[in-house]
């Protein structure tokens, strides 16, 4: 038997309900709490109940295909490498400082969706960085935290 | 009201605040004119920058970009057939025929002053509703707003969901799951947190938008970049023609624009509803009421079918903001987005903002007019040199949208968790968007979660545990009779189209 992606997804969200509710129930409350018409644990209780009943609906009812994907027309390879660069800038983005790590995944994700014009690339990623934080920090008195460039001296 | 309208006026009109409304303006429409980004994503990466600015400023700014984006979705529907907003759907339909013929300009200038009077005249509205709701919102209790936001929640669900409501329903549901993340706002107890101290104040709502709207845009627009459907159709850009509008076809726009504005604030002002359905609807009653020569026109490059839906659009823009300020519930995504923000200047609206922060409740309503104005005076010469950022290839644009997403977060926490948390976030939104389940009953269900929780505990702990408090107050009734009437009929609807 072929499980559309709509039900799968919906069995997904089935799976997180019961484990939100089962969460929901383990909830600490404080003892004189504990029988009180409403506590900490109502509101996700009755969410939970909700998840349920309504990804079990969409499982159970005979589905309408609205949503036609071919995946011959997906781009998966892209979206990889952009998952990944954004995953690494994240990592990266308080050891390097936010100035250099920025810039260099602009960079890296002109270079990765198919961009080779080298001079436009670098226009707009390190002086176009620059230009912004000077915009956040210089004029509009945003703080943005930095420590390379707190350490070569051109932040305060 | 008098001096209200001066407070506003005082406010709107100091050299900055111009200078938003110009910049949200000009940002706005750049940014809702290209494919895929609408008004909730450009108020979402405007949010890091009106940090610093006072909330008047930023609202005012983010007002500006609101009108803006939905101008510019208007742009890339005529020029392209390629609406950036569902709302300007309906623009494409006659828009995109003029522009074949070679009369782009004129069907850009056409949308530019339909945008202008529909945005006028709901002002105008907006100017007298809002006072006299907030008085009337003043009546209401805790069981009538918990009764109000299920019906928002139901009624967006309704409305954006393309006949899936229980796509949309579900929607809302991890959108208050995820809403009941961090401490539980009286008792202290940190729920659904698994040990994590980045949880313990629960996610942020930046994150959220963010995650939702502009990163997991940006990587649709990459993900479906090979589908030959969704690839956009390139017209000349340099040649479109006169923008002048002659005598005949402003007779016809003078028809069509009060009667598409008054059903544009109306439907604007229905929670759940917005500018989609003011903008089909508006198109749907001009083509009733027209004589059969120009319906025959409809579809084909009608001067009426262009200027109903661009005036009821901006219309229901108006509109959407009467619940917000007087009752502090958003009726739709991008008021939510709004919403958001303003919670985080400190700032809850709602009947008592009226009477504790007149000049931002004034100046909102003044700037949105003086908006229209910059807008116009603004885009209509510049629309020639505007029409080429329809050009900008996606490999500059995709990363600069991950770029903002991203700044918009480390600017509020430092830490890179919320980051990681956010590319998690929008990488499932973008498998659930690619199967037809939307996201602005998500966000609104975030966005209203805190308040649904509270209402609901101060309804229950009042009625001691009983369910009573949902027919006890005629409000309350009322307004989940409403609610009962629109699922009734989603069900109905389902069972009909199956049959």
């Amino acid at each position: 038997m072929r499980i559309s992606p709509t039900k799968f997804i919906s069995l997904l969200f089935l799976v997180l309900s019961v484990f939100y509710l089962y969460t929901a129930y383990n909830i600490q409350v404080f003892a004189f709490d504990e029988n009180a018409p409403f506590n900490a644990r109502t509101f996700p209780i009755y969410l939970g109940w909700a998840g349920i009943i309504l990804s079990s609906l969409k499982i159970i009812l005979p589905e309408k295909v609205t949503a036609e994907v071919n995946h011959k027309y997906l781009d998966y390879k892209s979206i990889i490498y952009l998952i990944i660069i954004s995953l690494i800038y994240a990592a990266v983005i308080l050891k390097i400082g936010y100035f250099i790590s920025t810039s260099l995944f602009l960079f890296a994700s002109y270079y990765f969706l198919g961009e080779r014009r080298w001079g436009l690339m670098f226009i707009l990623s390190f002086p176009f960085v620059a230009a912004f934080m000077y915009l956040l920090h210089g004029l509009l008195n945003i703080y943005l935290r930095d420590p390379f460039l707190k350490y070569i001296g051109v932040m305060g | 009201m008098i001096e209200g309208i001066l407070i506003g006026l005082s406010t709107a009109l100091s050299l900055t605040n111009i200078l938003m409304v110009m910049v949200g303006c000009f940002a706005g429409t750049i940014i809702g004119m290209l494919p895929g980004l609408g008004p909730m994503t450009a108020i979402a990466l405007m949010i890091p920058i009106t940090y610093g600015f006072d909330p008047s400023t930023g609202l005012i700014l983010m007002a500006g970009v609101y009108y803006g984006a939905v101008f510019g979705g208007s742009t890339s529907s005529i020029l392209l057939n390629a609406p950036g907003i569902p709302g300007t759907v309906a623009t494409a339909f006659d828009g995109y025929p003029m522009a074949q013929q070679g009369k782009a300009g004129k069907a850009l200038a056409i949308a530019a002053y339909s945008s202008f009077a529909g945005g006028t005249i709901s002002a105008i509205f907006l100017l007298v509703a809002a006072p006299s709701l907030s008085k009337v919102s003043l009546a209401f209790r805790s069981p009538d707003y918990f009764a109000l936001m299920i019906l928002g929640l139901t009624a967006i669900s309704a409305f954006s969901s393309k006949g899936q409501f229980l796509k949309a329903m579900m929607m809302v549901v991890l959108g208050l799951m995820l809403a009941t993340v961090g401490q539980d706002s009286l008792s202290d107890i940190t729920r659904f947190t698994f040990n994590n101290m980045n949880l313990t104040d629960g996610i942020s709502f930046v994150l959220i938008v963010m995650a939702t709207f502009a990163m997991s845009e940006a990587l649709t627009i990459i993900f479906r970049g090979k589908d030959p459907n969704r690839a956009a159709k390139q017209i000349s850009l340099t040649e479109l023609g006169s923008i002048k509008v002659n005598k005949e076809e402003t007779i016809k726009m003078a028809k069509t624009i009060p009667r598409s504005s008054i059903l544009g604030f109306l439907i604007g002002v229905l929670p759940g509803a917005g500018a989609t359905i003011a903008s089909f609807l508006a198109y749907g009653m001009e083509r009733n009421y027209v004589n059969e020569e120009e319906k025959q026109k409809f579809g084909k490059g009608s001067v009426h079918g262009l200027s109903a839906p661009e005036t009821a659009n901006n219309a229901a823009c108006s509109g959407s903001f009467v619940p917000l300020l007087t009752l502090g519930i958003p009726g739709s995504g991008t008021t939510a987005v709004m919403l958001g923000a303003l919670l985080g200047f400190g700032i809850q609206p709602g009947p008592r903002l009226y009477q504790t922060n007149p000049e931002i409740f004034w100046s909102v309503i003044m700037s949105m007019y003086i908006g229209m104005v910059v807008l116009l005076i603004l885009n209509l010469p510049l629309i020639p040199y505007i029409a080429r950022i329809l050009a900008v290839p996606r490999n500059y644009l995709i990363p600069l949208i991950l770029f903002f997403s991203v700044t918009g977060i480390y600017l509020m926490s430092f830490n890179n968790f919320d980051i990681f948390l956010m590319i998690g976030i929008a990488v499932v939104a973008t498998f659930l968007r690619l199967y037809d389940f939307p996201m602005p009953p998500l966000i609104l269900a975030f966005v209203l979660g805190g308040l649904m929780e509270e209402t609901l505990r101060r309804s229950l702990l009042i009625s001691d545990g009983s369910p009573n408090f949902l027919w006890d107050r005629p409000i309350t009734l009322i307004i989940l009779l409403i609610t009962i009437t629109i699922v009734g009929w989603q069900i109905f609807s389902t069972f009909r189209k199956k049959n």
